[in-house]
């Protein structure tokens, strides 16, 4: 297939996941102070902090309010990562490649993003209404399952997966990270019940309480640590999605094991890595420092996609060249 | 009942003579009276909402902000007999036949202008006129693939070619969604009635195409200048329906006179284009050297013989409005034939009688520039005001080869929901062409309609509607 329109397939699948993780994002905090005890305040600088762009947000607002965080992650046209840009993207790519989408991807997407528009004109960052996030990810969700019903299982399918999982085991690293960049009142307060709030609340953001529970019991945040990273059955561990993102690679390039690119290779590489990593290799490195190593990688192997298939030569340069 | 009201104009109404149902109208007639009109409006907004969430959108463009407006579907459609449109059928094979005999010898030998038939300079100072592709042979010896000529019928109900578009003609896919959307609001009256079907035309398209290439599966693409092009919506329906690749000119790559698609498994050569970039685009080493939409190199990749382009450039040549006026005497030439669709009398101002002609009588006349289209660079004498008389009186005066005139048509009128209720509104028709291994014509046709009440401008970017054609089996 034509290299623009897979890289516009890549990018429509991690613009709506991106999406999808930062309602999420919002969800975890929405979650949490239903449960917090009075007088504790609401903490949305970590939140900003685990996206990676609290430099973007402080040069845009001047305190970490609920209503300033909402509109930054949610609505904010200036942050290239605010679900806004993400729809609004997400639909241009579909938009430049509308003979390779399905007619009702694009009515749901077109739907989603004058949803999004609307949203900006009423203020909804005011509200504190979290319905219209589930909203938001009840149209994402849709959009998923009539991809996953209406779409022919050839290349274009397997580039657009593989931007969706590259892009959610980058964002389930972050929600995990987010926990890292919570504060607790004090130190003897790791383990405590409001401790356990934040661990149940992360869960929760990424649909994995319940299985969670089946899997593990009790909350205990080496188990959720492991849950997020290294599990092999949930489908949102950064572990699962490195092994479809992987999987499409190789139904992309037609290798049978092992690999035939950069790409494949690295991915491959960082794969293994997790599947042969336990809970306590993870501690050692840090958390956090063991998150942003993997999200250092994840990005490589990105670029690493890039290079193989969708770099396309400037035809005028090299005419240039040529002459 | 929902006809009682209805008053024809006083211009040739496709369905009313005086208080008559004309023929091909009849059955349809009987059928919509039963509805109420609340019911039709009913009808007439859902296929309004339908056009928005397909997306048959055209597009104007500011940083990430669609605004995407819809070329309205009046739901009454034009219907024209079998019989009828077997003189239009007819006539337009024969005129597409020589034009395309007409553009090869103005390229090769200029049989048409050392006769004298034409003037000489009239062919040579027109910009349309390319001399890159003097000497060129097209694959096929086809130029003109696909045409998408404007027709209208005056008073008396006589059919005239108002113009021929021969270089990328657009609306095609407007045609085919309308009679989607049509079928729905209609269903009962579909089996009913006979109305020949279109849904053809892409498998009609890809067709002609590939017979542009020798090879038994040549790759087909489909050239666009990318989404802010205003007829975008329509590019891209071309390709999925045809099932081919939508390139713009980042996507294509010259090499050793070949083109080829960057695709993820590398280089693919391509056959055939539908290109729906303008000839001076195409290529900026041959043409207009700032063009970025097109793709360097592919103007000799042509030459060679290794890519086929839709249309052959050049083919604008035979599409200029003063060349519009020589057609029945081309037809003459090339087939010693007399024209069986007349053209409108067309007066040039580059001719010296007709020039004094047009500034006497410029009140009366439609002044058209020979090289604007969409219904830009016009004045409709009648309509306009003296100040515009004196403007156009003095560009004519100036640049007499710039400019045609013609006597004011009388559109035909169709009903057509407005407001107030059912109204007649002035319509002109647009029937597809493809020249293929041999020429056809697509049973149905746009037809543009004029939505304003009494104006005769019909184009979609000012203000024009549409609406579906229903081309009769009898």
């Amino acid at each position: 297939m034509l290299s623009r329109v897979a890289d516009s397939l890549f990018w429509l699948g991690r613009y709506t996941e991106r999406a999808e993780n930062y309602s999420r994002f919002i969800d975890v905090n929405f979650n949490l102070s239903m449960d917090l005890p009075p007088g504790m305040a609401e903490q949305w600088q970590p939140l900003i902090a685990a996206t990676g762009d609290e430099k973007r947000f402080l040069e845009l607002y001047d305190g970490y309010s609920r209503e300033n965080a909402i509109k930054f992650l949610a609505f904010d046209k200036e942050n290239d990562n605010s679900i806004l840009v993400s729809v609004t993207k997400a639909r241009e790519n579909a938009r430049q490649i509308r003979e390779s989408v399905s007619k009702e991807i694009w009515e749901v997407l077109n739907d989603l993003y004058h949803f999004m528009n609307n949203a900006v004109k009423r203020s909804a960052w005011k509200s504190l209404d979290p319905d219209q996030f589930k909203q938001i990810k009840y149209k994402l969700q849709l959009l998923q399952g009539i991809g996953y019903d209406t779409s022919p299982r050839t290349q274009g399918w397997y580039f657009n997966k593989l931007g969706q999982f590259l892009e959610r085991a980058d964002k389930t690293s972050r929600i995990l990270d987010v926990k890292y960049h919570v504060l607790l009142p004090s130190v003897e307060e790791v383990g405590s019940p409001l401790d356990f709030l934040h661990w149940s609340a992360l869960l929760k953001s990424v649909s994995g309480f319940n299985a969670y529970k089946k899997l593990y019991g009790k909350i205990e945040p080496s188990n959720i640590v492991e849950y997020l990273v290294l599990n092999v059955y949930f489908p949102r561990s950064i572990f699962y999605c490195l092994t479809e993102a992987e999987k499409c690679l190789h139904e992309i390039s037609d290798a049978k094991r092992g690999y035939s690119n950069p790409a494949e290779k690295a991915i491959g590489t960082l794969r293994s890595e997790l599947e042969y990593a336990d809970i306590n290799d993870v501690f050692k490195y840090g958390l956090h420092e063991y998150l942003d190593q993997l999200q250092r990688r994840i990005n490589d192997i990105s670029t690493a996609v890039y290079e193989q298939y969708f770099k396309i030569q400037p035809n005028f340069a090299t005419q240039a060249q040529d002459q | 009942m929902l006809f009682d009201q209805y008053k024809p104009s006083e211009h040739f109404d496709e369905m009313f003579e005086q208080q008559d149902c004309r023929g091909p109208y009849s059955e349809f007639k009987d059928h919509l009276q039963k509805f109420s009109k609340k019911k039709l409006f009913q009808l007439q907004d859902s296929a309004d909402k339908a056009q928005m969430s397909m997306g048959m959108t055209f597009n104007v463009y500011h940083d990430n902000q669609g605004i995407e407006k819809i070329l309205h579907l009046d739901l009454i459609p034009r219907i024209i007999s079998g019989k009828e449109w077997e003189i239009i059928e007819k006539g337009l094979i024969q005129r597409i036949t020589a034009l395309n005999m007409f553009i090869g010898d103005l390229y090769h030998e200029q049989r048409i202008l050392k006769e004298g038939i034409i003037p000489e300079e009239l062919v040579l100072t027109s910009q349309d006129f390319l001399k890159p592709c003097v000497g060129l042979n097209p694959p096929k010896g086809i130029w003109c693939h696909i045409t998408g000529s404007d027709i209208v019928r005056d008073k008396s109900g006589k059919f005239y070619v108002l113009e021929d578009n021969l270089r990328c003609p657009s609306g095609v896919s407007y045609l085919l969604e309308n009679r989607e959307i049509i079928k729905q609001a209609f269903p009962q009256l579909f089996s009913n009635i006979g109305v020949r079907p279109v849904s053809d035309y892409s498998n009609m398209l890809l067709a002609m195409l590939q017979n542009l290439s020798d090879k038994p599966n040549p790759t087909v693409v489909v050239l666009t200048p990318g989404i802010y092009n205003s007829a975008y919506f329509e590019h891209s329906y071309l390709a999925q329906q045809m099932g081919v690749e939508l390139v713009t000119g980042q996507d294509l790559i010259t090499q050793d006179n070949r083109v080829y698609m960057q695709t993820t498994k590398g280089l693919k050569q391509v056959d055939v284009i539908y290109r729906r970039i303008d000839d001076t685009f195409l290529d900026p080493n041959t043409f207009n050297p700032k063009s970025m939409l097109g793709v360097p190199g592919i103007f000799e990749a042509y030459k060679a013989g290794n890519v086929a382009l839709a249309n052959a450039p050049g083919t604008g040549v035979a599409d200029d409005k003063a060349i519009y006026a020589y057609v029945p005497r081309i037809i003459k030439f090339y087939l010693g034939e007399e024209p069986i669709l007349e053209n409108v009398p067309t007066y040039l101002c580059s001719e010296k009688e007709d020039l004094e002609y047009v500034l006497e009588n410029i009140e009366e006349l439609v002044v058209k520039e020979t090289n604007a289209a969409g219904g830009y660079g016009m004045m409709i004498g009648p309509k306009a005001s003296k100040e515009e008389h004196a403007k156009f009186r003095k560009l004519v005066a100036a640049e007499p080869r710039k400019y045609i005139a013609q006597p004011t048509l009388s559109l035909s009128t169709v009903p057509t929901i407005t407001e107030a209720g059912i109204a007649p509104r002035h319509v002109d028709l647009r029937p597809y062409i493809l020249y293929g291994k041999e020429i056809k014509v697509l049973p149905g046709a746009l037809t543009r309609v004029a939505l304003v009440e009494g104006s005769l401008v019909v184009n979609s970017s000012q203000g024009g509607g549409s609406k579906d054609t229903w081309v009769l089996f009898d």
